[in-house]
């Protein structure tokens, strides 16, 4: 039996008084693909910040492969971590977000290569071939030179899935990648998400409403409402027979 | 050309009558002669003394006073632009001491004249006059009299620069607070850390905010540097007013130091225009064309017709 590549312990999170996450708990293998769907509100693009530590739990225990997220246990104690220490955990974890977040003053390229440069001290040749490589397998090989502005949501999205790439994560995490998008671009980003999963592999974890990618490349399907995960299983078992009712209702909605 | 174009639309193209503007012709024609009037009468009064303008306009002295304004108008916007940007992330620290320290200082700063400032530095051996390096209640390694060290241009250049700081603080405030929280996220997420993300994706992108600002603050330097002449700094003005003090002719010399700070400005306002274009890139999908690029196109226009 693998060790989990995330696993989750009644996580908490409050923001002032609202509790987003009430406890959380989950566990999920090296090689899965998780989609989590859910109402807005529910926590999981919060749930997913936690992961990276980009947003810091109140409660429970977050680990990603064996090692506890933003924190250190000595005895037992709990030490945050310093913020290199976070960073060196954040680098193995790739993140995509819903509105891209490129760097707006460098080219696709530049965006691609500069973590590995700056982080894992990559020769710029070396960032500059290995970045090529990404860009072409995500289709965007006469875009290299190209700021964002000057590139649809689509080619953002992907330009913004091979940065992420180029750190060579064990895990990806994905917040709504295909919501800001037009309706006629959400295709292309879902086939280079699906070709990541099922060619390469991948561990990934998305906050998705694309039912059809769910059904095509996922493993399991998770369902998050008020905080907590209440259904957990096959993308078959929600097409067919969810068992909550509140899961039923929403899939009404977005089908 | 336009027969293609009306038949590409399908119907005849539109040849309406343009609307007249008499007003607009009535104000020309106003401007037109305000301004010959204006030019024939500083030609023709003798008073001018144009030849005089001429002949101080590179003389030696206003040359060196020039020379100096530009010296402490690129040291104390050094001064200021370093300060600035220091103060600026200490104000947005977590820690209350830090961002209240910067806040102190923009207080103090802001809230004081800068002629005030000036006054005050070149005075500043009444209150310090040895200065000492070493630890506090232990050993010292070296004395320096306050009037050996704070000479007036120093004196002039550190109260302009540490007055600059406190201006240049919230440009740069303003600028680093423009840039979207989800950049600071995605660098982050790439395991970058607070001081490289800062570096490196906050800050150039803040540049674009704070660039126009700052060479409106370089151009407001270069006019504010005239105010060391109280401490007798020999700087433009300074260096017109010891001419004038001797020869009267007050205001052929006040015209040359205006001139320059006139010619000083524009080389100041071209310079600003190619920083802004260079931090815009990425901002717009077209930079902005140059005066040369432009040049440049309606030649080749013009050849092409």
């Amino acid at each position: 039996m693998t060790s989990p590549m995330v696993k989750a312990e009644s996580v908490h999170k409050r923001f002032g008084r609202l509790e987003v996450l009430k406890g959380v708990t989950l566990e999920v293998a090296p090689g899965e693909v998780v989609c989590v769907i859910g109402p807005s509100g529910s926590g999981k693009s919060t749930f997913l910040r936690c992961i990276n530590h980009l947003v810091k739990i109140d409660a429970g225990r977050l680990w990603v492969d064996g090692h506890l997220v933003g924190y250190r246990q000595v005895g037992d104690k709990l030490h945050e971590q310093r913020d290199a220490e976070v960073c060196r955990a954040r680098a193995e974890i790739g993140m995509v977000f819903q509105d891209f977040n490129l760097f707006g003053h460098m080219t696709a390229l530049e965006n691609v290569i500069e973590a590995p440069i700056r982080v894992k001290g990559l020769a710029k040749r070396d960032a500059a071939a290995q970045a090529t490589v990404l860009l072409e397998r995500v289709g965007l090989a006469d875009k290299l030179a190209a700021y964002p502005a000057q590139l649809s949501g689509g080619q953002q999205q992907r330009v913004a899935i091979a940065r992420a790439l180029a750190m060579t994560p064990k895990l990806m995490l994905f917040d709504e990648p295909t919501s800001a998008l037009d309706p006629e671009l959400v295709g292309e980003v879902l086939e280079v998400m699906k070709a990541l999963a099922l060619d390469f592999q991948t561990t990934m974890i998305v906050v998705t409403h694309e039912m059809g990618f769910a059904r095509e490349a996922a493993d399991r399907v998770l369902m998050m409402d008020d905080g907590r995960i209440i259904e957990d299983g096959t993308p078959e078992h929600f097409f067919k027979a969810p068992r909550e009712e509140r899961t039923k209702q929403f899939l009404a909605a977005i089908l | 050309m336009a027969t293609e174009t009306a038949e590409s639309l399908g119907s005849p193209e539109i040849k309406a009558i343009p609307v007249r503007h008499p007003g607009r012709w009535v104000a020309a024609a106003i401007i037109v002669f305000l301004g010959v009037a204006l030019g024939n009468s500083m030609a023709s009064n003798p008073r001018f003394e144009w030849g005089i303008v001429g002949n101080y306009f590179t003389s030696s002295r206003i040359l060196h006073g020039l020379v100096v304004t530009i010296e402490l108008t690129v040291t104390a916007m050094a001064i200021g632009i370093v300060l600035g940007v220091l103060l600026a992330v200490m104000r947005l620290s977590r820690n209350p001491l830090v961002s209240g320290a910067s806040w102190f200082y923009i207080w103090l700063f802001r809230g004081t004249p800068v002629f005030v400032q000036i006054l005050l530095w070149y005075n500043i051996a009444a209150l310090y006059p040895r200065f000492s390096v070493g630890i506090p209640f232990g050993p010292t390694f070296a004395h320096f009299t306050a009037s050996s060290v704070i000479t007036p241009f120093v004196a002039g250049m550190l109260a302009l620069g540490l007055n600059e700081g406190a201006y240049m603080a919230e440009i740069v405030r303003a600028g680093i607070i423009s840039v979207p929280e989800g950049q600071t996220d995605a660098a982050h997420s790439l395991g970058m850390t607070r001081l490289l993300t800062m570096r490196r994706i906050v800050l150039p992108q803040a540049m674009r905010v704070i660039v126009p600002p700052t060479g409106n603050e370089t151009i407001s330097m270069l006019k504010t540097t005239s105010l060391v002449s109280v401490i007798a700094v020999a700087e433009l003005t300074y260096s017109a007013q010891l001419i004038y003090s001797v020869n009267y002719r007050t205001i052929q010399l006040l015209i040359v130091a205006s001139l320059w700070y006139l010619i000083v400005t524009t080389v100041l306002t071209i310079g600003q225009f190619y920083v802004e274009r260079y931090f815009g890139r990425g901002a717009t999908r077209d930079l902005p064309v140059t005066p040369l690029q432009r040049l440049r196109r309606g030649l080749t226009l013009r050849h092409g017709l």
